[in-house]
């Protein structure tokens, strides 16, 4: 089986490429041959060869679906794919339009569709939320400081000031919030978003559904050191059935298909606020399948059309600690990618 | 108050909490306790057994039971 994988920026905000591929080659062994796809030339994936056996460079989201079909028309020629798991919230809608397009070469996905996509995006996450009856934060659409002013107004401070696709600063002065404002808008483009601070725990969610309501797996991990990114460096499954029915009640009511994580808020009075819905697995995924619900596993079994019973048990109190590693890599490998696009790092050491 | 029944513990007295993730660093004595509190054993009980094995006058460990009772509700371990 060959499987196309992106999100392999495993970095201080990391993408969850590398963590997918841990948890498919955990389940599917020496027959999985796994092709990964990069955007930049110094994603550390690309250089891990136990990791990816070889790397192919695709263009930016913001280049359009042709060419990303020429580009991937070009990977398939060469390996064959069978699968493509994309992992970034900025690619999915292009791969989820092409997708059909490449169930006709014989490449499998297993996406949300573009409604389920964008139900769940930031800038509809309130009304999400109040149509279907879950807790989320008010929020506002920010396309000028002007708006910054009347969302300051009516949410007070502290202030979470949001981007598009991608972070998000707590900022408690105006002064502050400005500047997220800016630094936001530059990065992912408008509108930015500013949504009420709710202090609490914060605790994430990682599910997969089957498109017609079912969830297949549910693993709620706690946060235990979050790194100033706001993302978690250290976590624990924990067992807690409000989690869990959230979770089934998001999968049920959206009908979702594939992997996605909820972020969640529990407040001191013990309410559960959705802070954020991706749509795709989160970067500590492979803590599911330490757990004992391999979801990327589940995921590609579903997408291969096998019948795939929903997980019933987990391991409560399973960590994971992320740790900095050094790789280190020769220039002829980074020369090759960086000059050609492809990479196998194993040929080329060889 | 009735401590939760989830709640994991071991000899050295480390105690877990699988519903929050929270994980407290106690003595031999408080895992004894709570494994006490588990198993349905009243107040009382406890407070006797810990009166026999123990230097300690009734007035103190009255006092500390209240402290111990706060610290178990502050960390979220009785129940509601």
């Amino acid at each position: 089986m060959v499987i196309a994988i992106t999100g392999l920026n495993a970095s201080d905000n990391p993408g969850p490429g590398v963590a997918v591929i841990r948890s498919l080659r955990e389940e599917f062994g020496p027959t999985l041959t796994i092709i990964g796809l990069s955007y930049e030339s110094l994603e550390p994936g690309i250089y891990l060869d136990n990791v990816v056996d070889k790397t192919y460079q695709i263009p930016y989201p913001t280049a359009g679906t042709s060419a990303l079909t020429e580009r991937l028309e070009y990977i398939h020629t060469i390996e064959g794919l069978d699968m493509i798991i994309p992992n970034f919230d900025s690619e999915l809608y292009n791969f989820i339009k092409i997708a059909p397009w490449l169930r006709s070469l014989g490449i499998k996905t297993f996406l949300p569709t573009h409604e389920q996509l964008s139900a769940r995006d930031k800038i509809n996450l309130f009304d999400f939320g109040k149509k279907h009856g879950f807790k989320v934060p008010a929020d506002h659409q920010l396309n000028n400081l002007n708006d910054l002013s009347k969302a300051t107004e009516e949410l007070g401070y502290p202030l979470v000031v949001k981007g598009k696709y991608y972070e998000a600063y707590v900022n408690h002065t105006a002064d502050a919030a400005q500047k997220s404002f800016h630094l936001l808008s530059a990065k992912w483009g408008l509108p930015v978003i500013a949504q009420q601070f709710i202090k609490g725990t914060e605790i994430n969610i990682a599910g997969l559904g089957d498109g017609k309501g079912n969830t297949i797996s549910v693993i709620p991990m706690r946060k235990l050191y979050i790194t100033d990114k706001g993302k978690a460096w250290a976590g624990i499954t924990i067992e807690d059935d409000a989690l869990i029915k959230l979770a089934q009640k998001f999968v049920k009511v959206t009908k979702w298909k594939g992997g996605f994580e909820l972020e969640i808020m529990r407040d001191a009075d013990g309410e559960l606020y959705i802070m954020e819905i991706n749509p795709r697995f989160p970067a500590w995924i492979y803590l599911t399948a330490g757990a004992g619900q391999n979801q990327p596993a589940a995921l590609v079994r579903m997408a291969m059309d096998e019948d795939v019973e929903p997980f019933t048990e987990y391991t409560v109190g399973k960590m994971f600690i992320r740790y900095s590693w050094d790789h280190l890599a020769d220039i002829a490998d980074f020369q090759q990618f960086s000059a050609f696009g492809e990479l196998s790092v194993a040929k080329v050491n060889l | 108050m009735r401590i939760k029944k989830n709640i994991a513990t071991s000899e050295n007295g480390f105690i877990f909490n699988p519903a929050t993730g929270d994980s407290f660093s106690g003595n031999a004595l408080a895992s004894e306790i709570i494994l006490a509190m588990k198993s349905g054993t009243d107040a009382e009980q406890i407070k006797q057994s810990i009166l026999q094995k123990y230097e300690v006058r009734a007035d103190q460990l009255e006092r500390d039971w209240e402290d111990w009772m706060i610290q178990l509700k502050e960390a979220n371990l009785l129940e509601v």
